[in-house]
């Protein structure tokens, strides 16, 4: 979605998200429009979402992945700063514990493919791209480089 | 303007900025420590903890938590509050992000600085 500096990102703009509710007195016809009773399709499982909407959610979900996985981050951190059995226990944890590697992929591959979709935001903030064309084209750049991101974190890792 | 008081800088244009502030930060110390552990690959913690003993790397792991507490915290709040209708809900979800930021935090400034 094209996003300036005069727009408000802070609710509802999001394709999959919800309608606002708190509207003013010139977006009421919208407002109506949208509650009258012609035919519409909001079951969202029946939409095929364009590329640009599934690079969108799919920046939610990795941020909110990267928060939930910051425990193991900070945990990795604090403990391989904390003493040289410690930092053993992580490089030890990193080269032979699966599950350990797995976290560590699942995390780098996150990270890629949300610092790749911020990037595209900030392009479309500086006008690089604000198009129909131009949107398709970076979501399915950011897809492409974080695909293969994605594969180098996994030989980083193994 | 829209206006909210949950959000974080009390208005959406202030919140839009903070984000990208936040954003370009923690890919700057992203990138930093990737290429320090590709670059390092016989790492030892002599040279790990050493790292992390220098003032400037102090002042940018902070710089960064900050960041990423104030980053966090505007995406999760945007994500919490157009998904989670719920009043009670989502003020419950958003108070316990806010404590988990914090200890984040108080952590991050445990580890730089009390070792």
């Amino acid at each position: 979605m094209p996003q300036s500096l005069g727009r408000s990102p802070s609710r509802n703009h999001h394709p999959l998200g919800r309608f606002s509710t708190g509207l003013g007195a010139g977006q009421e016809s919208v407002y109506r429009a949208v509650n009258s009773k012609r035919p519409v399709n909001l079951d969202l499982s029946t939409i095929q979402f364009p590329l640009p909407a599934l690079t969108s959610i799919a920046h939610r979900i990795t941020g909110v992945i990267l928060f939930v996985g910051l425990i193991f981050a900070f945990w990795a951190l604090d403990t391989s700063l904390s003493s040289p059995a410690g930092f053993e226990a992580v490089s030890d944890a990193l080269a032979h514990n699966i599950l350990a590697k797995l976290i560590a992929w699942g995390l780098l591959s996150a990270l890629a493919f949300h610092l790749v979709a911020g990037i595209k935001h900030l392009l479309m903030d500086v006008d690089i791209g604000v198009t129909l064309e131009g949107g398709v084209q970076k979501a399915q750049i950011t897809v492409i480089v974080s695909a293969v991101l994605i594969i180098l974190a996994g030989v980083w890792v193994w | 303007m829209v206006t909210n008081i949950t959000s974080f800088g009390r208005s959406g244009l202030s919140d839009w900025l903070i984000q990208r502030v936040s954003a370009i930060i923690l890919a700057l110390y992203t990138l930093f420590i990737v290429a320090y552990l590709l670059l390092n690959p016989e790492l030892d913690y002599a040279t790990w903890h050493g790292l992390f003993a220098q003032t400037w790397m102090r002042i940018f792991s902070l710089l960064a938590f900050v960041s990423l507490a104030a980053h966090a915290w505007i995406g999760l709040w945007t994500v919490t509050t157009d998904y989670l209708k719920a009043t009670a809900i989502r003020v419950g979800v958003q108070t316990f992000i806010i404590l988990a930021i914090f200890v984040f935090l108080v952590w991050g400034i445990q580890v730089l600085w009390g070792a």
